[in-house]
């Protein structure tokens, strides 16, 4: 339907001709955002529902004096649930290691929450297909499980700052949200988010529509296409600075791989995007000394390196 | 009465600490307004989201931003 709509503005309206540059770039436009609008809308609703149930402070319960693995694996699953910005990651980081949550389990948390977000899971099932979103959302959980197991095994409760340790914490009572509280927090959270991602999706597919409808086929196999084994740590590296800005960098990078792009490599740049962030490492620089901070920077960009390999293999 | 805004100096914060303002302005009650930043203070409260409100000691809200019709309510 929305294929029918965006074909009627294009050539029936605006009288491009279906295969002209400009037409097709328009026709790819109207279509990708009017689809990733509507799914963002609905799925971000579902979403904070879910959300309004899962406050930090109960997760912080579930997960205090976890075992090694169990802990990991749940930290994972509950990051994708529980609503996390990073700029409350110290308050968090605090909270969860003074209630007896295992460092290797607050991590598996911290590397999960930002990767696996909905904006990056909506993006890539309305751009690449419900297949990526799921490889996307299952290797993302693993990633964060191993990791966490990884630094918990490597000790280094010492490279956490001291002031930490001593620090005294309150307890917060945990508030149950009625259904009607729940639907009106979903309704403002739906409507926040949407102002924050969706300027970038459209600059993001504008973009990508351009690319689309101008840049030669096969233009990127040469550089980042299977063979080249470059690829995927640039693309790690690349995403870096992107912090965040899933919203708008999954429309160029599926304009990319029809051009030559690898799966792979997309998946590992779209980790590095959402899960490594400079300010928040400078954020995590409060509460982790240098070496833990690199540590933690390095295991995980390790991680999503061998995943993008691993798909570009296998896919 | 004494209402504190509890975050770590992020955007929503400020706009937390203007709608807590406005709400005050508003009720015309008296009130003191103070911007909590460090994370002592912060972790006391055992907030782990911010921002945060906390009237006379007591956690309001946390980990979002209210709108001062919402502010106004709670006072």
């Amino acid at each position: 339907m929305i294929k029918q709509l965006a074909d009627y503005v294009t050539f029936a309206q605006m009288g491009l001709k279906p295969g002209s540059h400009s037409g097709e770039a328009l026709n790819f436009f109207i279509y990708d955002t009017i689809k990733i609008f509507l799914l963002l809308c609905a799925i971000i609703f579902v979403v904070a529902i879910i959300r309004s149930s899962f406050p930090p402070e109960r997760t912080k319960r579930i997960l205090s004096h976890k075992r090694e693995y169990v802990g990991n694996i749940m930290a994972a699953l509950l990051g994708i649930v529980t609503p996390f910005c990073s700029c409350s990651a110290v308050p968090l980081f605090i909270g969860f290691v003074e209630s007896g949550v295992p460092l290797g389990v607050t991590f598996s948390f911290l590397i999960s929450s930002p990767m696996v977000n909905e904006v990056a899971i909506i993006m890539l099932w309305g751009m690449f297909g419900w297949k990526i979103a799921l490889i996307y959302i299952s290797t993302g959980l693993l990633v964060a499980i191993v990791s966490g197991i990884v630094i918990g095994r490597l000790k280094m409760e010492k490279h956490v700052q001291d002031y930490v340790w001593e620090m005294q914490v309150g307890s917060q009572e945990i508030v149950e949200l009625t259904f009607k509280a729940k639907l009106i927090y979903a309704r403002d959270y739906t409507r926040d988010l949407l102002k924050k991602v969706f300027p970038y999706v459209v600059v993001g597919v504008g973009i990508g529509a351009f690319i689309h409808g101008y840049i030669p086929q096969d233009f990127l196999v040469k550089w980042a296409g299977k063979d080249n084994p470059i690829a995927v740590p640039v693309a790690v590296a690349l995403g870096v600075p992107l912090y965040s800005n899933a919203a708008g960098v999954i429309p160029i990078v599926k304009a990319l791989t029809a051009k030559g792009m690898a799966i792979g490599t997309v998946l590992a740049f779209m980790m590095a995007v959402t899960a490594l962030s400079l300010p928040e490492a400078v954020i995590l620089s409060n509460v982790l000394k240098r070496r833990l901070l690199i540590t933690f920077f390095g295991i995980v960009a390790t991680s999503i390196v061998f995943v993008g390999y691993l798909f570009n293999i296998i896919l | 009465m004494k209402l504190e805004v509890l975050g770590t100096g992020c955007a929503k914060c400020k706009t937390l600490l203007e709608n807590v303002k406005k709400a005050v302005a508003a009720s015309g009650k008296e009130s003191e307004i103070v911007k909590v930043e460090d994370i002592p203070s912060i972790m006391k409260y055992g907030v782990m989201s911010t921002p945060a409100l906390v009237k006379d000691g007591k956690v309001l809200f946390s980990g979002k931003v209210a709108t001062a019709e919402e502010i106004a309510g709670m006072l």
